[in-house]
């Protein structure tokens, strides 16, 4: 996965006048990741940029993640996944400019 | 010092010892005006009257709008003047009861914020007493309560604020065993517990009897918030069907939490709970509130709806009140119920030491290298003179720095080896430190049991613990 990551500039486009043709011709889809609790500790970052294949799941996304910071599988099985602050399956596609967060849950008081 | 009016010495620690003893007995004469408020509270009840305040002649309800009394409209005005709450959020609120399960950081505000607020009837569940380590985030409590029920701290100070409403105290650890009893008779349940297992519990507890949950949590400058199990809402095993291994669970007396953080969340939660019970607004659920003090960001995601799969809520689930009895919520999340720091017992005896065999060999002037594996802001607390602070996390890339300290001391003493002892704050991590320590050749590394606990507890006692 890592050898598609082509640098190309990236031109904004309303998302409403992107098609999935257009979308398809992108060579890759840039998007940007929320980490909270847990998941801060483990990867040392608030948030990141990554750039995946077009077509590509959050359940992807995980994944790419998760090579890149082996800590996560600690949370993999227990955590909300919300694409655009909005709770998403692992099966749904990421546009680019989505913002996914992982949000383990904090159990202090 | 100075000469008191007998003419005998008096020092700073007399002085000391009088207002303790003082404060001791003005706490006592606080709990006993408590108790004999809320029975005072108590015959208003019997005598078939609200639950108004009784310290007043009986109030002539029936003179005004019929719903609150004169006292009532003058306590809580700036209540009755909001349009979109008035009258008649303010009633529904002293009809309700709301159960808190936790009076620590978060428990704290929220509890004071219900008391004050006129929610008829609040419970306190905790087992814990006050520590001093406590009052820089659980603000209810206060120093003359240190050594004292958390309980009965919490109930002095919300009768305190309001002896109209009705304080019940449950002095004890939230269980299985007495959870359905204890719960049954609210309305709201507010987890303000510090713990994955008692989430869990709390959760089921709350489908089982159909309570709605207001649920905070916090720690070191993060928190999170939602409303579970409320108008088909999702409970917390729908969002969390698997419980987070171990390793990912923190407490806040192990990485720390920042005092107003937990605050924050406990009012948000106390804000939660007079929605719901108020019936006004539109209350978090299905949706998750997270707050990052850091970067001063709230954000709202919107969370998965009730899952059909869900083994405690779902479609074909059938958690029942005996089901809920025999879970075993510290095996389904290998975790404890009770806060009690873990202790490890990974070396075998001839691989530790007590901290006061440490203090002798220390005196003796024996020849020594001392690891302190703590996190370096740990060690910057403090630490014991002349150990070496090498992190458990980087103790490989330490390791020539401890050849080189043993090699100093051989040179310094060329009769001898010198030994390795291993350090840290309550003798978990130095374990695993001389373990790892045996595997990369230095077979003499001991650990030090009980860590610097210990030290402060059985060698030093004005060492400072944390």
């Amino acid at each position: 996965m890592k050898d598609t990551r082509v640098q190309e500039p990236c031109k904004y486009i309303p998302e409403k006048m992107v098609s999935e043709e257009e979308q398809k011709d992108h060579t890759s889809v840039k998007i940007k990741v929320l980490f909270f609790a847990r998941a801060r500790d483990l990867t040392g970052m608030t948030d990141m940029s990554l750039e995946v294949s077009p077509g590509a799941t959050a359940h992807d996304c995980l994944n790419e993640l998760i090579s890149k910071f082996p800590g996560l599988e600690e949370i993999r099985n227990c955590m909300v996944l919300a694409l655009n602050e909005e709770y998403t399956l692992e099966s749904t596609v990421v546009k680019d400019r989505d913002e996914l967060a992982i949000i383990p849950p904090i159990s202090g008081g | 010092m100075a000469m008191d009016s007998n003419g005998a010495v008096e020092t700073a620690a007399d002085v000391r010892r009088e207002i303790s003893s003082l404060e001791k007995a003005k706490a006592q004469i606080e709990d006993r005006i408590s108790a004999l408020q809320a029975r005072l509270n108590s015959y208003g009840l019997e005598d078939g009257s609200e639950k108004t305040n009784c310290s007043a002649p009986p109030p002539a309800e029936d003179l005004f709008s019929g719903k609150l009394s004169a006292d009532m409209i003058y306590r809580y005005s700036r209540h009755l003047l909001l349009p979109s709450f008035g009258v008649d959020a303010q009633a529904n609120l002293l009809k309700s009861s709301v159960l808190v399960i936790g009076a620590g950081g978060l428990g704290s505000p929220a509890l004071l914020y219900l008391a004050a607020c006129g929610v008829g009837s609040v419970g306190i569940v905790d087992n814990d007493v006050v520590e001093l380590n406590n009052l820089h985030r659980q603000i209810i409590h206060s120093e003359a309560y240190i050594g004292r029920s958390k309980v009965e701290s919490a109930a002095a100070a919300c009768r305190g604020i309001n002896s109209t409403v009705q304080i019940v105290e449950h002095k004890e650890a939230f269980r299985t065993s007495n959870a359905l009893e204890i719960m049954r008779k609210y309305d709201i349940v507010v987890d303000a517990t510090d713990n994955v297992p008692s989430r869990y519990m709390i959760s089921d507890c709350c489908v089982v009897l159909g309570k709605p949950l207001i649920s905070g949590a916090a720690l070191g400058l993060e928190g999170q918030l939602t409303v579970y199990n409320y108008n088909g809402g999702p409970c917390y095993r729908c969002l969390f069907p698997t419980p987070p291994p171990t390793t990912a669970c923190q407490r806040c007396a192990d990485s720390g939490v920042l005092g107003v953080v937990p605050g924050i969340i406990g009012c948000l939660q106390a804000l939660e709970a007079i929605k719901v019970a108020g019936a006004v607004g539109e209350p978090l659920s299905g949706r998750m509130l997270l707050f990052d003090a850091l970067s001063a960001r709230i954000r709202v995601v919107k969370i998965r709806g009730r899952s059909s799969q869900c083994e405690a809520c779902g479609e074909n689930a059938t958690l029942t009140e005996q089901q809920f009895c025999n879970f075993d919520y510290e095996k389904f999340t290998q975790t404890p119920l009770s806060t009690s720091p873990l202790k490890l017992q990974l070396l075998p005896p001839e691989a530790r030491i007590t901290s006061k065999e440490y203090n002798e060999i220390n005196k003796k002037g024996e020849p020594h290298i001392l690891i302190d594996v703590r996190p370096a802001h740990h060690y910057k607390i403090i630490s014991l003179p002349n150990s070496l602070n090498i992190p458990l996390g980087s103790l490989e890339g330490g390791l020539p720095e401890i050849s080189a300290a043993l090699e100093v001391n051989k040179a310094g003493d060329n009769s001898r080896d010198s030994s390795l002892y291993v350090i840290c704050r309550r003798g978990n991590d130095s374990q695993r430190a001389v373990d790892c320590l045996h595997k990369m050749g230095f077979t003499s590394a001991k650990d030090i049991i009980g860590g610097l606990e210990s030290w402060a507890h059985d060698v030093d006692p004005k060492f400072p613990t944390y």
